[in-house]
This record gives C-alpha cells, sequence and structure tokens, in this order.
C-alpha cells in the first residue's frame, strides 16, 4: 500500500478544520455544513479502503501464514533528542488500528450528518464544524501512532478538542466549567501518563549495548512490544516501593487511559461533560475517545502481559468502575447522564475485558472480547446518544420527567432506541450479546469471582437502560404535548439512526476473532451457551422485565423505592459524592491550605522583589536624568574625561 | 638627522587637544565641524606615524588612514547638509539653539 491514502487520511481532516476554522465565518451555514460533510465523507471512504484492503486483500504485506501484520505505513523522524530518544511521527496499520478507522470515521460521518439537523439553528454552526474536523484528526492520528510520543501529542489534542466542544455553548456558565472540568481532570491524569512514558523510555534507552533494544527507538510500540523481555532486562531489575520500574511505569500510562476512559476515581469529567452539543457526546464522549485508554492498553498489551501486576490493577479499577456506575445510572434523571453513566460501565466492561486477558487462558480471549465490544459499543452508544438528542431535539430538556409515552409521536426514534437498549442489555441476536458473551467468558476463564460480578453488572446494565426506555417511551404521556405535540427528527438526523440501528441488529454476526486477537493469529468465536450466554441472558431477561414491572406504566412503586430507602437513592443520585470529595480536596484543602501561603510568597515575595527592583530603577533614572541636557558640547567633555579616566586606569594597572 | 617617533606624536596630541579645545568651547557648528576634522586627523597621523615606525614592513595603517579619509569626507558632506537644514530651520548655526533632544 502507498502512503497516498494513510497520509490523506490525516490531512483530509486538518485541512477541513483550517478551511472552516479560518473561512467559516465567511461562509454560509449550508456551504460549511456540505463541505464539512462531503470532506467527511470522503474521508470514510478513504479510511473503509485501508481497513478493508487490510483485512481481506490477503497481500503479504499485511498477511503471513494467517498471521496478521503490523506495518509502518511511513514512519519520519521527527525530533532527535539522542541517537536512541527519536520522536517519529508514522503510521501504524494493524488490525486494531484499521478496527478504530471504521469505527472513527462511520461515527464521525454519522455525528457530522446528524449535526447538520440537530445544531440547524445554533449560532457558530461553522465553528462546530471546524471542531469536528480537529476531533476527527486528532482522534485518527491517535490510533494510527507508530510510537507513545506521537500516541501522547494527538491524546492531548484529542483533549483540547474535548474541552472546545464541550465548551460550544460557552455563553452558558455550566459549559464553560465542564468544560474546564474536562480539561483539567483528563491533563491531570496525562501528567501521569507523561511519567509513565519517560521513566520507560528513560529504561529503554540506557539499555546495556548487547541488549538488542540498544539500536531501536526507545518510543516505538513495535519495538517496545516485540521484545517486553528485553525492556524488563533493561530496567536492571530497579524496583521502587516494592514494585519493579516496568510495573510502575505500565500503570502511570494506565492512569493516563483512567482519565481519558473515565475510570474511578478519574470519572467525574465524564458525565459534566454532557454540557456539550448531544451529537459531540454522542461521537467523543460515548464511541471514540473515550475509548482511548482501552486503545492504550491493547496497544501496549505484550507490556502488559511482561507485568502481569499492572493487568490486575487495571482488572480492579475496572470492575469497581463498572460497578459503581451502573449503580448510579439507576438513579439519574437526566437521560444524557444515564447514557454517560453507562459508558462508563460499559468502558469498565472491556477495561476488566483486557486485564482478565492471558494467552494461556482461551487464547488470550479477553483481548478479542474487549476490542469486539469497543466496535459494538461504540454503535449502540452512539446510537443511544443520537436518540437522545432527538427526544431532547424535540422537547427542549434532558430529564425524563418531561417526556414520557413518546413511542406514539416519535416511533422511529423510538423502535431504534429500543434496538439500542436492546444492543447494550445483551439480548440474542443483537451486537451486544455477542461481545458480552465473549468478554464474560474470558473473566469466567480468568476466575468466577469477576465473572459473577460482571454477569450482575451486565443484569444492571439492563435494568438501567430498560427503566430510562420505559420512563421516556411509555409511562405516562405528559400533558404539555397537547399544546406541543414532539415529532421525529428531519431525515439529516433519523438517517443516521437507522444505519446504527441496523449495523447494531447484525454487527454480532460479524467473526471478529478472524480480524483482531492479541496475537493477530485468527480465533474462531464460539458461544458458549450452557455456561455463559444462558445465564447472562436470563439475568438480562430478568432485569428488562423488572425494569418493565417498575416503569411501564405510571405506577407508585418507584416513589414507594425511593421513600424506602431515601439516604440510598440520594447518595446514587448525587454519585456517591464524588463531585463534593473533590471539591473538599481542591477547595477546603489545596485552595485554602496549601495554596494560601504559596499565594503570599507569590503576592510578597516574588512580586515584591520585582516591585523594588522597577522602583529602584525608576528613582535612579529620576536622579540622573538630567545629564541628557541636549547639549553636544557637555556629552563631549563627559566623554573625554571618562577616556581619561579609562586611560589612567589602564596605565597604572599595566605599570 | 633622524626623527624620532615623538617629533610626529606631538603634534598629533597638540592638534587632538585643541580639536577637542575647539569642540568644547566654540559656538557654531561649522567650527565644531572644524575642529571634529582635527581630531580625526591627528588620529590618522598617529596611524600612519605607528605603521611607518614600529611595523615598516607592512601598509594597514597607511591604507586604514586612506579609508579614513575618504569616509571622514562623507562624513563631512553629511553634516554640512545637517547644518544646513538646521539653519533653515532655525535661521543660525548656533550649537546652543540646538538643545530640544533631552529627556
Amino acid at each position: 500500500m502507498g502512503i497516498t491514502l494513510p497520509i490523506l487520511i490525516l490531512a483530509l481532516p486538518f485541512t477541513m478544520f483550517l478551511i472552516l476554522g479560518i473561512g467559516g465565518v465567511k461562509m454560509s451555514r449550508k456551504l460549511a455544513g456540505t463541505i464539512g460533510i462531503l470532506a467527511n465523507g470522503a474521508l470514510m471512504t478513504f479510511c473503509y479502503i485501508v481497513a478493508l484492503t487490510y483485512f481481506f486483500s490477503g497481500n503479504e504485506e499485511f498477511i503471513v501464514d494467517g498471521v496478521r501484520q503490523q506495518v509502518q505505513l511511513f514512519d519520519v523522524t521527527w525530533l532527535a533528542f539522542t541517537d536512541r530518544m527519536v520522536v517519529n511521527i508514522g503510521f501504524l496499520l494493524d488490525p486494531i488500528c484499521a478496527m478504530m478507522l471504521i469505527v472513527i470515521s462511520t461515527i464521525s460521518f454519522m455525528v457530522h450528518l446528524y449535526s447538520w439537523g440537530y445544531m440547524e439553528h445554533e449560532p457558530g454552526f461553522q465553528r462546530y464544524y471546524a471542531f469536528l474536523a480537529l476531533f476527527t484528526f486528532s482522534m485518527l492520528g491517535l490510533v494510527v501512532a507508530t510510537n507513545i510520543f506521537q500516541m501522547y501529542i494527538f491524546w492531548e489534542l484529542v483533549g483540547v478538542s474535548s474541552f472546545l466542544l464541550i465548551g460550544f455553548f460557552y455563553k452558558l456558565p455550566s459549559a464553560v466549567s465542564a468544560s474546564k472540568k474536562a480539561f483539567i481532570v483528563t491533563r491531570f491524569a496525562d501528567l501521569f501518563m507523561l511519567i509513565g512514558i519517560l521513566v520507560l523510555s528513560y529504561y529503554v534507552s540506557n539499555a546495556p549495548i548487547e541488549s538488542p533494544l540498544a539500536n531501536a527507538s526507545a518510543f516505538n510500540f513495535l519495538n517496545l512490544n516485540a521484545q517486553p523481555s528485553n525492556v524488563i532486562a533493561s530496567t536492571l531489575g530497579a524496583t521502587f516501593l516494592g514494585g519493579s520500574v516496568l510495573t510502575w511505569a505500565m500503570i502511570l500510562i494506565f492512569v493516563g487511559g483512567m482519565g481519558k476512559s473515565a475510570m474511578l476515581p478519574l470519572h467525574i469529567w465524564l458525565p459534566d461533560a454532557m454540557e456539550g452539543p448531544t451529537p459531540v457526546s454522542a461521537l467523543i464522549h460515548a464511541a471514540t475517545m473515550v475509548v482511548a485508554g482501552v486503545y492504550l492498553v491493547a496497544r501496549f498489551f505484550p507490556m502488559y502481559l511482561a507485568v502481569p501486576d499492572s493487568l490486575e490493577f487495571i482488572t480492579i479499577v475496572g470492575a469497581i468502575t463498572a460497578f459503581y456506575a451502573a449503580v448510579v445510572a439507576c438513579c439519574q434523571i437526566d437521560i444524557k447522564r444515564i447514557l454517560a453513566f453507562s459508558t462508563i460501565s460499559q468502558i469498565a466492561f472491556m477495561m476488566v475485558s483486557l486485564g482478565v486477558a492471558r494467552p494461556e487462558l482461551h487464547d488470550g480471549l479477553g483481548y478479542m472480547a474487549s476490542m469486539f465490544h469497543l466496535f459494538t459499543h461504540a454503535m449502540f452508544k452512539a446510537l443511544l446518544f443520537l436518540g437522545a438528542g432527538a427526544l431532547i431535539h424535540a422537547v427542549h430538556s434532558n430529564n425524563y420527567t418531561e417526556m414520557g409515552g413518546m413511542r406514539k409521536y416519535m416511533p422511529i426514534t423510538h423502535w431504534t432506541f429500543l434496538i439500542g437498549c436492546l444492543a447494550i442489555a445483551g439480548i440474542w441476536p443483537f451486537s451486544g450479546f455477542f461481545s458480552k458473551d465473549e468478554m464474560l467468558s474470558a473473566m469466567y476463564a480468568n476466575n468466577a469471582l469477576w465473572g459473577v460480578w460482571m454477569t450482575m453488572v451486565a443484569g444492571l446494565t439492563a435494568f438501567y437502560m430498560f427503566r430510562m426506555y420505559f420512563l421516556v417511551f411509555w409511562w405516562e404521556e405528559n400533558p404539555h404535548y397537547k399544546e406541543h405535540s414532539p415529532h421525529d427528527a428531519p431525515w439529516q438526523m433519523s438517517l443516521p439512526l437507522i444505519i446504527l440501528a441496523a449495523v447494531s441488529c447484525v454487527a454480532g454476526f460479524i467473526p471478529f476473532g478472524e480480524f483482531v486477537t492479541w496475537n493477530r493469529a485468527p480465533y474462531h468465536i464460539h458461544i458458549d451457551w450452557v455456561g455463559v450466554a444462558i445465564p447472562s441472558l436470563c439475568v438480562a431477561t430478568c432485569a428488562i422485565a423488572l425494569a418493565a414491572w417498575l416503569y411501564a406504566k405510571k405506577n407508585d412503586k418507584p416513589a414507594k423505592m425511593k421513600a424506602a430507602l431515601p439516604a440510598l437513592w440520594q447518595a446514587a443520585n448525587r454519585r456517591f459524592y464524588w463531585d463534593e470529595i473533590y471539591m473538599f480536596i481542591t477547595h477546603k484543602i489545596i485552595f485554602n491550605g496549601i495554596c494560601r501561603g504559596i499565594a503570599w510568597f507569590d503576592r510578597h515575595i516574588i512580586d515584591g522583589t520585582m516591585d523594588a527592583m522597577a522602583s529602584v530603577t525608576q528613582y535612579c533614572s529620576l536622579k540622573i536624568k538630567g545629564m541628557q541636557s541636549g547639549s553636544v558640547q557637555t556629552y563631549v567633555l563627559w566623554y573625554f574625561f571618562g577616556a581619561l579616566l579609562l586611560a589612567a586606569i589602564t596605565w597604572i594597572c599595566l605599570l | 638627522m633622524d626623527l624620532s617617533m615623538l617629533w610626529y606624536l606631538v603634534p598629533s596630541v597638540i592638534m587632538f587637544v585643541a580639536g577637542v579645545y575647539g569642540f568644547v568651547t566654540r559656538k557654531n557648528m561649522i567650527a565644531l565641524l572644524i575642529s571634529l576634522e582635527l581630531m580625526l586627523n591627528s588620529a590618522d597621523l598617529n596611524f600612519v606615524v605607528f605603521n611607518r615606525y614600529l611595523f615598516p614592513d607592512s601598509k594597514e595603517g597607511m591604507i586604514f588612514t586612506l579609508f579614513a579619509i575618504a569616509i571622514a569626507a562623507a562624513e563631512t558632506a553629511i553634516a554640512i547638509a545637517i547644518i544646513v537644514n538646521i539653519y533653515r530651520a532655525v535661521g543660525n548655526t548656533d550649537i546652543d539653539s540646538v538643545k530640544k533632544m533631552k529627556f
């Protein structure tokens, strides 16, 4: 494969960002929207060509003896610190990258199309499309990165585009604070990631001269992943607080992923990020950017495998987060928040699946299952978010209390939303069933505890999704519909819903194991009906039935439940007070305690020194400015005596 | 009789000090310019003398002096032009009447 298409994949969205960002103010909405969508359609075509060529061409470049190859289509030196620490910019094509190209370009195109209807009347429409293009560029750059440093650069760029898009409605104070929160929290996590990268690259670039790593770049994924044992050897058994240095480095890198993927305790930004436009939530905060953490772990999987302690850490963090987010999602009122917590829970599912993956357990099934779920989740979660956007567009409120009985008014939204809910609940034959089944198989294979725990989370998932579904589409009709009856969205918004719903129906039948596995050799998926699939189906069905019993018709059971355990409901509704804990730590302890002294030092010592220097200079200049009298002859006289003085000094010194 | 270096350097010093004295005491700008030329010529003279007595095999001092004379001529032309313009603006060539460029 040549390098034209790979370069175009990166250059096209970036050019669109420049064109729409600089020229957007001069364009009409229609023109900006049209070229944004057309360029994105072209981009999607390019991505599909690259990905499908990679998977299906059978070219020796891409597949040898049934094992898919990792190909660096190009890799140019960008920054050379030393001979060994060289930062390249390139394009690494391998199964997970090709899969992500499909996911990103598809969802991005759907969102571009959908936004045309959704954002039609918003001011700053052109700016919105420019930011979408910037995000698409950054995300594509992230997944094709050939080395950890390139990934880090694009990692920050997606953070910036997320910040810009969350704060798109910059006149709303809540949107502004949400965007700042998202940026600061993820940036804080990225600090740890940077430390991890530096630790790793320090040891690799100082590897002993006889090591095979000695002539490789310290950042390159292929070099690191090909020889994890050499990386371990290069650390020379260095330890820190009882863990090997490599374990620490990998955990620190994972902390960056925890920030982006909203794992506990760095999840607090994601629910607030729902202040952004809904299509943005679908693209960034459901389908693509938030799975960057999962992608990071998958990209570094051989390295994580070399230090199993870090995989245990990932599993535990993921399992706790999945359960926490699922419980919180049961008690939210804002439908976008429910979806946000559902996203957190599902990403944690993928993390656990990666964490339990071992080559000896079903040939590393967990890795394949995690990537499979990433793929199916991106599709059905984008569908759910876009459906929620259609509801919000119709009702002008985020809360299900303003909805109810919508199935009669918005049939397309209703059916597509139902498909999304069935898919996420894991009902056969929708896509979520297949990926969740594989993930649960991997978890049972590792440890029955994780299997049971995550099956319970899957049941909770089904419950809260159908709680929302019934409360929005059934329950009781809102009396306001008489004056202003909601209706289905225009075709630009309905079409993506229908396409994504169709994908969610059939995506489960993709033989995903043939394409993406941890060692890139094919794996034949078989569904373990008795051990895993039927129990999880039963759990999901029971949860749906429970939700239907509670919420299908207006009744007082939910209110009674709430009244029976008010403290628990309140705690779950307030997300178990994580925000309050953060507020307490930052405002009470850091700002008031530690920062007060630092602020005093800054204001009085640092500023005081600077002010003193300025006033001394000013005083002196006032005193001596009379010497500049304007009389040339005085200057010459001064100069003459000065020269004499210098001559005298020189003479005395020479004597 | 052989002239020692002093025979040249003493007149050069006298010329230079006369130039400084003239520059500091005279009021007319043309007189200032003449004083300036005196200082410059004394410096040129030094170049030639040191070259002749200390490094008789080389010619750098001489060549440097030639350049200095040429550049001094150009500078004089500029100075005269400035003085003419000042005369047009102020009406005289008194150095005390152009003291506006100060703090």
